[in-house]
C-alpha cells in the first residue's frame, strides 16, 4: 500500500501541479514538498508528492552497481 | 532521466549476487532477513529474487501490509459505518474486500451500502463537497507514507468549513512493531530491509534503536531488483563483520536521513500516538495514529454513534503468524485451496500486497 511512484512535473499552480508518467497524466498535491519545480522528478503516493527525486544520488547508485558488475568480470 | 533499466540491469544483478554468495559463504551460518514493506514483499516475489539467494540467506516477510494488519475491531467499524443512512463510506481499493468475521465492505456494498473506492483521500473531499446531505467517511489506514496526506486533507477539510468529511482513524507506525519482533525470544532476526516509502517520511533515526539495542542492521531499501540485492549485500557486510552494524540508506535518491520535515509536521499537528492493535501481534504501544482534539470534528469514531459486535478470524487462517514472520503461506492449510486471490479467507491474500498473494503469484 506503501506503493509511490516517480512522475515528471508537467506544470505547477499553488499547491498542485500537472505530472506526467509515460503519457498519463493528473494532478497532484505538492504541499509535503518545497519547491517544485517543471522538470522535477517527484515520488507520488495516494494523490500527493512525498519527495523529490534526487538526480545526483540516483546517478551515484547506478555508478556504485556497474562499480560490483566490473569487480566481478575482472 | 530513464534510470529504471539501471536499477533492472541483468549484469548488475548477477553482480551482486555474485557478491552476496561470496559473503553469505564467509559467514557460513544461516542468516535471517525481514522486509517490512508489502511493496518489498511483492518485488522480491516477482522479480525471483529467493531463488538467486544462497541457502543460507534466508528472507521472511514481516508486518509490512497495512489492510493485511489492520485487526477485525478496525473493518468491524466500517461496516457499522456503512449501515448508517445518509452515509457514504469511502476507501482504498486494498481495503475493499478485507474480510472480517462479520463481513467485508465488498459485501456491505452488494447488500445495498454505498461504498465508494478512492485513489486519493482528497477525491473523498470532492465526494463530500458534491454531495452535502451525507456523510462522507474516509476509511484511513496506511503507515507513515500515507499518514501525512490524511492529516493534510483533515487540515484542508477544516480550513475549507468542509462539515461532511470524516476519517476513520486507523494509520500505524511500524517501527515500534518492528521492536517487538525482535524482543520476542522466539523469533530470531539478523536484519532489517526497511521500507523505503515509510522511510521517506520518517528518515533513519527511528531505526536506530536496533543496531543500538539488539546488535541487529538495518537497510532502507529502494524497490527495484538491484536496489534489493544491495541491500542484502549491506546488511551481509555488516553481520560478516566486515562493516559498522548501523541504519544504512540504499535508498538515497528519495530518502534523507532527517525524512521529510515537511510531512512530519502536517502529521504531528493532526494525529497523536496511541496504542493501536496488530493483527496477529495484539496492542502495541504507541504504533498508532489517533486524531487530535482540535481536529476531533472529523473523527468518525468520536463523532458517530455505531454499534460494534467486534468479530474473531475463521478458524484455521493463519495470517496472525504469517505476518510475524513466524509462519510462511504454504504452511497454511487453506492456502491454493480454499483461500486463493478470487476467494479469499485471510487479508494476506486479499491485499494485492500481502504475503500470501506475493507467494500466490509468484512463489514456487
Amino acid at each position: 500500500m506503501c506503493l509511490a511512484i516517480p512522475m515528471k512535473v508537467i506544470s505547477t499552480k499553488g499547491n498542485t501541479a500537472i505530472v506526467d508518467l509515460d503519457g498519463v497524466r493528473r494532478q497532484i498535491d505538492i504541499s509535503l514538498v518545497s519547491k517544485v519545480k517543471i522538470g522535477d522528478y517527484v515520488i507520488v503516493h495516494a494523490g500527493f508528492a512525498i519527495q523529490k527525486l534526487k538526480k545526483k544520488d540516483a546517478e551515484e547508485t547506478i555508478a556504485l552497481l556497474k562499480e560490483v558488475n566490473s569487480e566481478i568480470h575482472r | 532521466m530513464k534510470y529504471i533499466d539501471s536499477f533492472r540491469d541483468t549484469n548488475a544483478i548477477r553482480g551482486l549476487v555474485s557478491k552476496i554468495h561470496s559473503v553469505a559463504g564467509k559467514i557460513g551460518k544461516e542468516i535471517v532477513l525481514m522486509e517490512v514493506c508489502g511493496t518489498h514483499t511483492m518485488a522480491i516475489a516477482r522479480a525471483g529474487l529467493r531463488q538467486l539467494l544462497p541457502e543460507n540467506v534466508k528472507l521472511i516477510s514481516g508486518p509490512g501490509c497495512p489492510v493485511c494488519v489492520s485487526p477485525n475491531s478496525f473493518i468491524d467499524k466500517a461496516i457499522a459505518i456503512s449501515e448508517l443512512k445518509n452515509t457514504i463510506v469511502t476507501t482504498f481499493g486494498d481495503m475493499y474486500r478485507v474480510p472480517s468475521g462479520n463481513g467485508s465492505l465488498e459485501k456491505q456494498h452488494s447488500k445495498g451500502a454505498r461504498i465508494e473506492i478512492v485513489y486519493s483521500p482528497f477525491d473523498a473531499i470532492e465526494i463530500a463537497r458534491r454531495k452535502p446531505e451525507n456523510n462522507v467517511v474516509f476509511i484511513g489506514v496506511g503507515f507513515e507514507t500515507t499518514a501525512p496526506v490524511i492529516a493534510s486533507v483533515i487540515k484542508y477539510a477544516k480550513q475549507e468549513k468542509i462539515k461532511n468529511f470524516l476519517v476513520l482513524a486507523g494509520n500505524k507506525i511500524i517501527p515500534p512493531a518492528m521492536e517487538i519482533l525482535v524482543s520476542d525470544v522466539h523469533h530470531h532476526l539478523d536484519g532489517f530491509i526497511c521500507p523505503g516509502h515509510v522511510s521517506v517520511i520518517i528518515g533513519s533515526k527511528p531505526y536506530e534503536i536496533f543496531p543500538e539495542k539488539y546488535n541487529i542492521p538495518c537497510v532502507i531499501s529502494g524497490f527495484e531488483a538491484c536496489d534489493i540485492l544491495q541491500s542484502i549485500l549491506y546488511l551481509l557486510e555488516m553481520i560478516a563483520g566486515m562493516e559498522k552494524i548501523s541504519v544504512k540508506i540504499q535508498y538515497t535518491r528519495c530518502v534523507d536521513p532527517e525524512g521529510n520535515i515537511k510531512a512530519k509536521k502536517i502529521m504531528n499537528e493532526v494525529f497523536s500516538v496511541c496504542d493501536s492493535e496488530w493483527r496477529g501481534i495484539g496492542l502495541i504501544k504507541s504504533s498508532g495514529l489517533a486524531i487530535k482534539d482540535e481536529y476531533k470534528q472529523y473523527d468518525a469514531e468520536y463523532m458517530l454513534d455505531v454499534s460494534v459486535n467486534i468479530s474473531h478470524d475463521r478458524s484455521g487462517c493463519i495470517c496472525g503468524d504469517v505476518l510475524k514472520g513466524i509462519k510462511s503461506p504454504v504452511d497454511c492449510i487453506f492456502f491454493k485451496k480454499v483461500c486463493t486471490p478470487e476467494n479469499p479467507v485471510g487479508p494476506c491474500m486479499v491485499s494485492s500486497e500481502g504475503t500470501c498473494a506475493a507467494y500466490y503469484a509468484y512463489e514456487k
